[in-house]
């Protein structure tokens, strides 16, 4: 693989600013960012240092203001907002924090989703889905409802829809902060065994240190820029803790 | 993604229901209160629909509605048969005549003439003796409601006095009545549509109704006629007006005169109207509140479909599907319940009469309702930016 072929994300000077005139503030500086294919890239700083503007932005539901971003080849700012939309249905899978589950519907009619989105019929939706929760080991509990599951179970639900319509880049919110410890583990290793692949890209936002070890690369930000980028936790941990 | 907007919106159990309550009680409201008007203007044209056989109806040119008598002189009747295309012709009295019931009260009827000889004109249904006892002496028929209601008569006791609380007798074939100082005698009890001023109704022929009748030059309130085979009712019509200058209308068109008289010069369509347009701004209200409500509650998950790649046209399809569901449901249980209403209206003196038209246009108000409603909520679904997700 070249060195051009194996990046999934490339930033470069990104800027972004909400607001305008005297109540505009700059959200990211200037972000620099490679996330390489088959990389699990966690994103970790302080609150309100741009973390999840950055995602907004690589996942192309927010617009940037400078800068240039690729993901995948593509460039969101190229795009009309009709074929951003359609991409990003077919390519990009999202985690959340609060897990995004529509209540009342069951887990499979929330894992399948996203292809319905994509124009597959509900039968065979659902049928991929079922699947798809066997693998995150929530196959028993495909009638479920989301309040019928606990916090574990319904991340693994997340997961699954993240999963389903396999995209190459998967986004992750916070998605172990409203989990304990060891359910934490478990959606960590979940993630890193089923969704990442040599084509896919995982980045996930976080402030929580206990997972850090599941990271190929950790890039600590602060104040809308990238203050440096790390491999090995303990060089994080050694430094400023993210999250203070 | 329609089965997933349909389970979104069924899922919160107490939004959906008062969401459809909302609806359906605008659509209760509407159609109840406009079968009500339909009805009591069904009422003020009931003698035309009951005086079924004629083809024509002419009177004097200056009559405005069915009650508004303003006789011809007896000649009339003579001149109408002599026009081209008059199969036959008959008079018609038809006045309020006071009635002075057995206990001394009097009671403002509406007398009925028909024609001596052919009778045609009578009540729809006889419940009691026949139309042709009308020929015996002094012979009255009155209708069922007015002979249990207001020509009803009240027991006495050994004093002479009337006993309270006792249920009224109703009067019936062979019990007596005073019409302008002339004996009648009940002959038969008919069932008539209820009249719009709820007054008995007595049919007797045409000779004795205007020997009932204060004595006047005219006394000639209608000539009801019969068009010839190939000639129609309209068309016998322009007839008799260019021949005899006399008005002269189809059923239909007399129905509608008179229908149409009450609505330019009471004030019953504006009370109504304002009914049905309370109706329809509160039912508007509720459910657009609510349906607003339902939408912003449900934003998140929308922001969550619109990351995941839904665009605007679907999530528009999505509640406007919700909102179409809920706009039937409403629909069929507002008009179901009022359906009900109307029949459990139906044996009380409450005028009620349901038209598929009432329907038609409640369905109308219930889709702009609905469409209201969703244009509000879909706003905020289109504006929602993706990004919202990560909040």
């Amino acid at each position: 693989m070249t060195e051009a072929s194996s990046i999934a994300i490339e930033c470069k000077g990104v800027v972004k600013h909400y607001g305008q005139g005297a109540a505009r503030v700059t959200a990211l500086r200037g972000v620099d960012l490679t996330v390489r294919k088959g990389e699990l890239l966690m994103l970790v700083g302080p609150s309100g240092c741009g973390k999840t503007t950055l995602i907004s932005v690589i996942a192309g539901v927010l617009d940037r203001n400078e800068g240039a971003c690729t993901v995948f080849g593509e460039d969101f700012a190229r795009m009309s907002a009709r074929a951003r939309t359609r991409w990003r249905g077919e390519n990009v899978g999202f985690v959340f924090q609060a897990f995004n589950l529509i209540p009342t519907i069951t887990a499979a009619e929330n894992v399948a989703v996203p292809l319905m989105i994509l124009g597959e019929g509900h039968g065979a939706a659902i049928r991929r889905a079922r699947e798809v929760l066997e693998m995150v080991g929530l196959g028993d509990r495909w009638r479920a409802l989301p309040a019928q599951l606990s916090g574990g179970q319904q991340q693994r639900v997340a997961i699954a829809r993240s999963l389903i319509h396999g995209p190459r880049l998967i986004v992750c919110d916070e998605p172990t902060s409203a989990l304990d410890h060891q359910t934490g583990h478990v959606i960590m290793r979940l993630l890193k065994n089923v969704a990442l692949r040599e084509d896919r890209a995982l980045v996930i936002v976080t402030h929580d240190a206990r997972i850090f070890g599941f990271a190929d690369r950790i890039a600590e930000m602060d104040d809308g820029r990238i203050e440096r980028i790390v491999t090995d936790p303990r060089e994080l941990m050694a430094g400023t803790a993210p999250g203070r | 993604m329609n089965r997933i907007a349909l389970r979104m919106l069924v899922g919160d159990r107490a939004k959906y229901l008062a969401i459809i309550m909302g609806v359906a009680f605008a659509s209760l409201l509407i159609t109840q209160q406009a079968s009500i008007f339909v009805g009591l203007m069904t009422r003020t044209f009931g003698f035309i629909t009951d005086t079924s056989r004629p083809d024509v109806w002419v009177m004097d040119p200056k009559v405005q509605y069915v009650d508004d008598i303003k006789p011809v002189q007896d000649t009339m009747l003579y001149r109408v048969r002599g026009v081209a295309g008059v199969e036959w012709a008959t008079p018609l009295y038809k006045g309020l005549l006071k009635a002075r019931l057995s206990n001394g009260n009097f009671q403002t009827c509406i007398v009925v003439g028909l024609d001596d000889a052919t009778l045609t004109g009578g009540p729809p249904v006889m419940l009691e003796g026949t139309l042709a006892d009308l020929r015996r002496s002094e012979g009255v028929i009155v209708d069922e409601e007015g002979a249990k209601g207001r020509l009803a008569r009240m027991p006495m006791d050994e004093q002479g006095r009337p006993i309270k609380g006792a249920k009224p007798i109703p009067i019936g074939i062979g019990d007596t009545l005073e019409l302008n100082d002339r004996r009648a005698v009940v002959v038969g009890v008919c069932r008539v549509s209820r009249t719009f001023q709820s007054q008995p109704v007595i049919y007797t022929t045409y000779t004795r109704a205007t020997q009932f009748a204060p004595r006047e030059r005219k006394l000639l309130s209608f000539v009801t006629a019969g068009a010839a085979e190939g000639v129609s009712p309209r068309e016998l019509c322009e007839r008799i007006q260019s021949q005899t200058g006399l008005a002269a209308f189809t059923r239909d068109e007399f129905s509608w005169k008179t229908v149409l008289y009450f609505m330019k010069y009471t004030g019953i369509p504006i009370n109504f109207g304002i009914a049905v347009a309370l109706g329809f701004l509160v039912g508007t209200a509720i459910a657009g509140q609510t349906f607003y409500q339902f939408t912003l509650d449900n934003l998140r998950h929308f922001g969550t479909l619109k990351a995941m790649g839904a665009g605007n046209l679907r999530l528009l399809r999505m509640v406007l599907l919700q909102a179409l569901v809920v706009g039937v449901v409403g629909y069929g249980l507002g008009v179901g319940a009022a359906s009900m209403f109307g029949r459990l209206a139906g044996p009380t003196q409450l005028s009620f009469r349901l038209l598929w038209q009432t329907l038609a246009g409640t369905g109308a108000a219930v889709a702009l309702i609905c469409v209201i409603a969703s244009l509000i909520s879909v706003q905020r679904v289109m504006r929602l930016e993706p990004g919202v997700v990560f909040k």
